[in-house]
């Protein structure tokens, strides 16, 4: 056995001031192997995996390559050992080419001027070699989010690196370009390749791992075989205690119609077809109504559209019997209209906030947090921060007044969701409401969902996780190419015909 | 779970006090080579020279009285970085306070000399130019998402010339400059409430240098406390977010630049209305005043009350220059020296990230040593 780890990180430890973020963690990579990282957000993946990239020095512990001690200063010393890694954010220069972005750092060069042409058959070849089917001249701003990871992957493939770090790729991927990301995997574990994969989606972790090493509050809890576990199991290990994948909700008890949208029409920014196409659906109290599409079908503009972020080219919005459709946002928000955004960076909070400022971001001009003067009641948005925070579990370093940045990604969302909640909404609209969060985190935003349902308010759910949809949805609405293709019920249809609908094979009515 | 004291070094105030005085003392130093270099002689006599300002002159009374014209030129300079400060906090440049700094002297001044208007319509005269001009740049960014910066670099000359233009018909006959303000219309001074008096009769002492002050209490108070605060610096944050959440960022930013241009319009007021200088109708270039509060403004930390003292200190040095001995150093070392230590101004932030990496790694140490100390302490649980 010995001799057959490409990389070891023995009892790593790592602290920072007033935590301690990796705990004697112990990580043994085979060669030619994928191995899952797994843990929720914050239990110290990305600081180990920065401890392997050279850029924290652990206080103990020693990391090996093939079975020799190595010392790794700073990423340059971790690509010499041909150490690689695919960011989650990708960092790649807009707008150069594939080719340019995959040499820059190690251009080949003859007196001072570029020679790409060598550069260019390599990156061809290797592309073909591990079927990544991407165009070397393509400039990296025209190219789709999966074809950019693979430009990503490429970049490690053209260095030779033998070890590759994959940081939560399928976060931005679509469910076709992940199963071909799981299949590029393959390839590569395939040629020799070892893989470490980190992420927090079990099913993605059973199809594609061979062995899986699982992390908690910084701890190591330990490393399981794929083929002798089940997503139950590392869930538990993840989690530290069962966590429910099924959503326990009675059957909907629809009541009067909340939101009725009529022939809705909103333009594109892309293009010059309209991104939403004479649209017309209705959410009742008591109901989850869901849209399910593939990413890019139009379900953004649609939200921009009832929320007042766009405006409407024809249609019309009625919100409680009320015409919104000219209605500005504000006004929207405080008649009951209550969105979680798509992105929580962009749209959903000011980051450089303090938690407290972003808990009241959409109610700071209610007289319980601002005086007639205009001065704000600090006292009273403390208090209110807290008492969401304490609620809601959201978890954070120094509470309300942590900058919101420092937050983690789970955590920035449960304030969010927190926020749109406790707003009391007679409409909640949540795109994407659990995108890049751990099991645990997921299971408490669903629930969260569920609750507001039953408490008789109507539930409009963007997703693009077909488990989501399944499990969450009384109605699913299908959008594809702008337009509702289909109304199924969650209950009678299957994931098989639900793909059909959202692949554009099949629409009602046509 | 013991409540662990923080280092009072990590406190933000503390930082930029410190990082700001450690750029005062570099730019000192390197201002001293440079003098060491220019004329090695007179090098030591010249930086003590500026340091001291009115300090070199050995009667107290004739101290007060220079004390006195450094805070006279100490209030436009402060309301200036304050302009400067008011827009970064919303996340805007105003790089444009020059400018509205230039029509706001334009206005008071053609009211005073021309309509001989009382010193408070003068005074509103040059907030409401300021504003208005800093509202074009505002309403360009709105609606023409036109950068900031470079309408503010071309309004300015517009400013200036056209500053120029409109002061020429209340000059002086025989001279470039404006007609006296004392003279030509005592009522649009500004009052000095006797504060003059305190000054050894400095006639130039006026409420101009408390109100600038008060001024930038209420910056802080609007930034920090109000709701107009809240929502202009999330604007600046992120103006997805304040469009998310109903703001209306449009008019925020358009809001934002006229507040900035009303405060250095402010700040012309509040020099010129004093009648310490004229205006010199055949200027070229931009006055510095506004540029010199983007300094001033950096150096006190972007804070309104730290700007209070960095655009006293600022002025302080380049008003102690004009004491350096002319036959050893050209008219314009004080303006050098002055220029240095702004110049490394832009070092404040680097210095604070400095000091932190340093705290960092001192804390590191500290846990490590504790936790292999009293090791048995821990483990007891």
């Amino acid at each position: 056995m010995e001799q057959t780890y490409a990389i070891e990180m023995l009892n790593i430890t790592k602290r920072f001031p007033g935590i301690v973020a990796n705990d004697n963690i112990t990580l043994q990579l085979k060669k030619g192997e994928i191995h899952a990282l797994l843990g929720e957000n914050g239990a110290g993946k990305s600081t180990l995996m920065s401890v392997l990239f050279g850029l924290y020095q652990p206080e103990e512990g020693v990391i090996k390559k093939d079975g020799q001690a190595v010392q790794i200063r700073d990423p340059n010393d971790a690509n010499a050992l041909g150490i690689g890694m695919v960011h989650q954010h990708f960092k790649l220069v807009e707008c150069f080419s594939v080719l340019d972005n995959i040499i820059m750092g190690v251009e080949p060069c003859k007196h001072g001027f570029l020679q790409k042409g060598e550069a260019r058959e390599k990156v061809i070849a290797l592309s073909e070699k591990y079927g990544l089917h991407v165009d070397p001249d393509a400039l990296v701003e025209d190219i789709t989010v999966g074809m950019q990871q693979r430009t990503e992957i490429l970049k490690m493939l053209y260095r030779d690196n033998e070890i590759l770090i994959f940081d939560e790729p399928t976060a931005v991927l679509t469910p076709q370009e992940i199963e071909e990301l799981m299949q590029i995997m393959r390839n590569l574990a395939a040629e020799g390749k070892s893989i470490l994969f980190i992420s927090h989606k079990l099913n993605e972790i059973m199809s594609v791992a061979d062995r899986c090493t699982v992390l908690r509050k910084g701890r190591y809890i330990g490393t399981v075989s794929i083929q002798d576990t089940n997503q139950k199991e590392l869930s538990r290990m993840m989690v530290g205690r069962d966590v429910e994948f099924v959503v326990h909700k009675e059957p909907a008890k629809p009541g009067k119609t909340i939101l009725e949208v009529e022939g809705m029409t909103v333009a594109s920014k892309a293009h010059s077809n309209n991104a939403v196409k004479n649209v017309s659906f209705t959410v009742r109290a008591g109901e989850i109504v869901c849209i399910a599409g593939i990413d890019g079908n139009g379900q953004t503009e649609l939200v921009y559209g009832l929320t007042g972020l766009e405006p409407l080219k024809g249609g019309k919005i009625m919100l409680e019997g009320q015409d919104i459709t000219d209605a500005s946002i504000r006004k929207r928000s405080t008649m009951g209209m209550s969105h979680i955004p798509e992105d929580r960076h962009k749209h959903g909070l000011v980051l450089d906030y303090t938690l407290e400022d972003n808990m009241v971001l959409q109610r700071y001009f209610e007289p319980e947090f601002v005086s007639k003067a205009g001065f704000l009641k600090r006292k009273a948005i403390r208090d209110y921060a807290a008492r969401l925070i304490d609620q809601y579990d959201v978890r954070s370093g120094q509470g309300p007044i942590t900058v919101a940045r420092s937050m983690s990604g789970g955590n920035q969302q449960k304030a969010i969701v927190a926020r749109e909640i406790d707003k009391d909404p007679e409409l909640l609209i949540a795109v994407q409401p659990t995108r890049g969060l751990d099991v645990g985190a997921i299971e408490y935003i669903h629930k969260q969902i569920v609750a507001q349902r039953d408490a008789g308010k109507g539930v409009l759910l963007v997703s693009l996780e077909l488990d989501e949809v399944m499990a969450l949805s009384d109605r699913i609405l299908v959008m594809y190419e702008g337009e509702i293709v289909g109304q199924l019920d969650p209950k009678t249809t299957t994931v098989e015909e639900l793909g059909l609908y959202m692949a554009g094979a099949k629409r009602e009515g046509a | 779970m013991k409540q662990q004291k923080t280092s009072l070094l990590r406190n933000n105030a503390v930082q930029t006090l410190l990082a700001s005085l450690l750029c005062i003392l570099l730019g000192l130093l390197i201002g001293y080579i440079a003098l060491l270099l220019i004329n090695p002689a007179g090098a030591s006599e010249a930086i003590t020279t500026i340091i001291k300002n009115f300090m070199t002159y050995s009667k107290p009374a004739t101290q007060l009285k220079n004390l006195g014209n450094t805070l006279v030129k100490t209030a436009p300079l402060l309301m200036c970085s304050l302009s400067v400060l008011f827009a970064y906090k919303a996340g805007l440049f105003n790089i444009g306070a020059a400018g509205q700094y230039v029509v706001g002297a334009g206005a008071g001044l053609y009211c005073a000399l021309a309509w001989q208007l009382p010193w408070y319509l003068c005074l509103l005269a040059s907030i409401l130019a300021g504003a208005a001009l800093g509202a074009v740049s505002g309403l360009l960014k709105a609606y023409c998402n036109v950068n900031e910066v470079i309408s503010c670099i071309m309004l300015n000359w517009i400013s200036l010339y056209a500053v120029n233009t409109l002061l020429n018909l209340v000059k002086e006959e025989t001279s470039p400059y404006t007609l006296n303000l004392l003279n030509t219309s005592p009522g649009s001074a500004l009052p000095s409430l006797g504060l003059g008096a305190l000054f050894s009769g400095n006639k130039y002492v006026t409420i101009a240098i408390p109100l600038s002050v008060l001024v930038a209490v209420a910056v802080w108070v609007l930034l920090e406390k109000t709701k107009l605060g809240y929502e202009l610096k999330a604007t600046g944050c992120n103006k997805f977010a304040a469009q998310y959440c109903g703001m209306q960022e449009k008019k925020n930013t358009i809001l934002t630049m006229a507040i900035a241009g009303g405060l250095a319009g402010m700040g012309a007021a509040l020099l010129f209305l004093t009648g310490f200088e004229q205006w010199q109708c055949t200027q070229s270039s931009v006055p510095g005043m506004g540029f010199n509060g983007i300094a001033a403004a950096f150096l006190g930390g972007l804070n309104p009350l730290g700007t209070i003292l960095s655009s006293y200190f600022i002025q302080h040095i380049t008003n102690g220059g004009a004491y350096v001995d002319k036959t050893m150093y050209s008219a314009q070392i004080s303006d050098f020296i002055s220029a240095l230590i702004i110049y490394l101004c832009g070092f404040v932030l680097f210095f604070k990230f400095t000091l932190n990496r340093w705290l960092d790694r001192r804390d590191e140490k500290r846990t490590k040593a504790a936790q292999a100390d009293p090791q048995k302490g821990g483990m007891a649980e």
